[in-house]
């Protein structure tokens, strides 16, 4: 048992901390949303230089040799910043389905872009009615020829309107909800046939709804077997669990430090707000609450290699613990700042919105109890 | 000991019903909460009250009140919850209308009741300052006597929709040697007057309800104090209480535990409703049982009222529980809505406004209205604070 990160992970994170820290402050932040693009390219530049954007794939694949944990470290920092850059699309959504099914062509096509920061993808999973089931598909991919035709609206995707390339889920055969005739496919967004819908969302990140009328696309664009997605999208988005868990571990890390250093300097009756014991105490919970969460995302994080069951349990056990502990300390720091926890200006508003969204990606609290109840 | 409404209150609950179908503003039917109501739409139904002689039941018939039984304004809000109306804003009505009929002079009354009445003058705040929250009575806004005018000077804060503001009435320190509760004044204060300043303040769900209120060198005239100089404090409390009761919002949150099984039957879950699921169902059957439990609270209340108590420190129990059970429907709403709630409504996003939002319609407010309730276990008293009230005044501790 080793709890401890190695030197090279202890190096990532520094570098890390210092990049979100001297460069993106929380007005930058703000600015960089409100701007036409929403988000800052030079700094997913910088992220490809600092070999962040390489981490998670084998050196045989292009990447610098790393896995889950590095992925953890890295997505842990960007919470800390709430840093809204497409790191989870790109290198754990897409990155993780070609490092599990990518043929040689596609991982030659697709991971070098990714390392080097010139390809950045999205995951085109959520569908209008399917809530957090990824079986639940009314998007059809129909064989036609060697390739496929693709038609669907996909709901909600995260960083689409930045994304060079689409990474989707299309049902090729089966019942809507079936287990088989689940296929993934790789496309390029401006492949003919793809229009989408570009909106900002309430946690500050871009997002669009993304329809596809015919869109034809080779027998290359599929990823894995046709029919047997399934299993794969599962692995794939364990993965990104693990990793959104740490990145709220990150956001509820500074929530909670910012809340207690203003419990320090907000006077009220004569004395800091921060002497009266029901702040304390409620303020010792939320620090309870988030070091059972970091307990639970590294769980996840080390079980991701374990057999299904098992990853899926652990993994689904993070998301119910990280998701109410970021509910607790999310609303408990607002609270305690009082008005001015609900005001834009603070940033504190700022975290408690990314930790709500949390729980509404890759399925709610609910979902995953009901995932546990369903393993155990 | 009876539940069930008289024959009488029957006639009345259909009165007002028939009432209200046919009164209502049509273009206003179900708006909810929204980040662009204008002035006039807040104001539309209280026009129409006024012009009836309903627009304030709570108070005296010989102000303007409808003289009717607690039984009958429980009736009344829970009639116009039915339809999600846009009741009269309690800055007048609630607020400094109690206090001006219970402690301003003849002239006062005269002047400003009429105004709440009819809706053409519109009320604000000016109670916190950004010291001054909890521990309201440290505020340091001044007024000082100069002949017959007091010149004002301070910043209030959290001032809700003062944009639109006629009047605001202001807690003002005038015997800055007194004890902190001690030398506070009530004072009324025309909008217009050189020297106040309105800034909007932005809340984290993108609107623009609260202000910054600044006071420079304020001229008012003597007469605008409530009351007697350094009672402020007094009035303060009274009418603090008054928005307690005011702030549970019983009628509101029925309305709005039967949006969200609406809601939950058109989500779905596994290819069924989303209200069919167990683990949800229950969820909403536990918020409804709280609100059952309210609702009696409430009309215990009320009743010890008709009976000739006032709202006394009970009703922190109705602002605790009440906001509770706001926020948990937002919550449940928002957890309803499941992937799209992330969607953000009216931001900068380079859409074509022309089209229709994405996602469905219920689901378009749902993040906005949780991240902003929010507010409301913070404001008209901290549940903090409201615990505290208990703690001392019911316990005894």
């Amino acid at each position: 048992m080793d709890f401890n990160f190695t030197e090279e992970q202890g190096m990532v994170r520094d570098g890390l901390s210092r990049l979100v820290r001297e460069q993106y402050g929380f007005e930058e932040r703000r600015k960089a949303i409100a701007s036409a693009e929403g988000w800052r390219p030079e700094v997913w530049a910088q992220l490809a230089e600092l070999g962040i954007l390489g981490m998670p794939f084998s050196e045989a694949d292009g990447g610098f040799g790393g896995g889950a944990v590095d992925a953890m470290v890295i997505m842990e920092e960007f919470g800390k910043g709430l840093v809204i850059e497409p790191f989870l699309p790109t290198v754990v959504c897409a990155g993780g389905f070609l490092k599990h099914a990518g043929t040689a062509a596609q991982k030659e096509e697709h991971i070098g872009a990714i390392v080097s920061g010139s390809a950045v993808f999205a995951f085109a999973y959520a569908e209008p009615k399917g809530r957090y089931d990824y079986a639940d598909l009314e998007t059809t991919a129909k064989k036609d020829g060697a390739g496929y035709v693709l038609n669907g609206h996909k709901a909600v995707v995260i960083g689409a309107p930045w994304a060079s390339h689409l990474v989707v889920t299309a049902r090729t055969g089966g019942e809507r909800r079936d287990r088989s005739g689940v296929s993934v496919f790789v496309l390029a967004k401006d492949t003919p046939g793809i229009t989408t819908r570009d909106y900002v969302t309430v946690d500050g990140r871009r997002a669009a709804e993304v329809y596809f009328e015919n869109v034809a696309v080779g027998a290359d664009a599929l990823i894995g077997a046709e029919g047997e997605g399934l299993a794969l999208i599962e692995t794939v988005t364990d993965e990104a669990i693990a990793a959104l868990c740490a990145e709220a571990c990150g956001a509820m890390k500074v929530a909670h430090a910012m809340t207690v250093e203003y419990s320090r300097q907000r006077k009220q009756f004569g004395v800091p707000i921060g002497s009266f014991q029901v702040l304390q105490h409620r303020m010792v919970d939320m620090y309870t609450a988030y070091e059972q969460a970091v307990s639970l995302t590294y769980l996840a994080t080390l079980r991701l290699g374990s057999d299904e069951v098992e990853r899926k349990k652990a993994v689904s056990a993070a998301k119910v613990g990280v998701g109410q502990a970021a509910r607790l300390i999310g609303q408990e720091a607002v609270q305690i700042h009082g008005g001015n926890g609900v005001t834009d200006e603070y940033a504190i508003g700022h975290y408690f919105k990314r930790l709500t969204i949390f729980d509404s990606e890759f399925g709610n609290v609910d979902h995953h109890l009901k995932r546990h109840v369903a393993l155990s | 000991m009876n539940l069930e409404f008289t024959p009488e209150e029957q006639a009345f609950r259909d009165e007002v019903r028939a009432f209200i179908a046919e009164n209502y503003p049509k273009h206003l039917a179900d708006f909810g909460m929204r980040e662009d109501m204008e002035r006039e739409d807040f104001l539309a139904w209280h026009k129409i009250l006024g012009k009836k002689g309903w627009s304030v039941p709570a108070w005296p018939v010989e102000y303007g009140g409808t003289g009717w039984t607690p039984t009958q304004r429980y009736i009344w809000s829970e009639e116009n919850a039915r339809v999600n109306a846009i009741m009269p804003l309690p800055f007048g009505v609630s607020m400094v209308g109690p206090v001006i009929y219970t402690f301003g002079n003849a002239e006062q009354k005269a002047k400003h009741l009429p105004g709440i009445v009819s809706g053409d003058v519109w009320w604000c705040q000016g109670y916190s300052e950004p010291g001054a929250g909890s521990d309201l009575a440290s505020l340091k806004t001044t007024a000082v006597r100069d002949g017959d005018h007091y010149v004002i000077n301070g910043q209030k804060t959290w001032t809700t929709l003062a944009q639109h503001a006629d009047w605001g009435f202001f807690l003002c320190r005038t015997d800055p040697s007194a004890k902190a509760q001690e030398g506070i004044s009530f004072i009324l204060v025309d909008m217009k007057t050189p020297g106040v300043e309105v800034k909007p303040i932005k809340l984290l769900d993108g609107g623009y309800e609260v202000n910054e209120t600044w006071l420079t060198d304020v001229r008012v005239p003597v007469e605008n104090l409530v009351g007697q100089e350094n009672k402020g404090w007094t009035y303060a409390k009274f009418l603090l209480a008054h928005e307690r009761s005011g702030i549970a919002g019983v009628a509101r949150s029925k309305r709005g535990v039967e949006k969200l099984r609406e809601i939950a039957a058109h989500e779905s879950l596994d290819g069924k409703p989303l209200i069919e699921d167990f683990d949800f169902a229950r969820k909403v059957s536990q918020l409804e049982i709280d609100l059952a439990a309210l609702e009696i609270t409430e009309l215990r209340t009320l009743a010890g009222e008709q009976a000739g108590k006032g709202p006394g420190p009970e009703s922190s129990i109705l602002k605790i529980k009440g906001t509770e059970i706001q926020q948990r429907l937002t919550e449940l709403t928002l957890e309803a809505v499941g992937t799209y709630s992330a969607p953000y409504h009216g931001g900068v996003a380079n859409d074509n406004s022309n089209e229709h939002p994405v996602g469905p319609d219920y689901a378009q407010y749902a993040a906005a209205t949780y991240f902003n309730m929010r507010k409301t276990s913070i404001y008209g008293g901290s549940n903090e604070i409201q615990r505290n009230i208990i703690t001392k005044m019911i316990l005894g501790l």
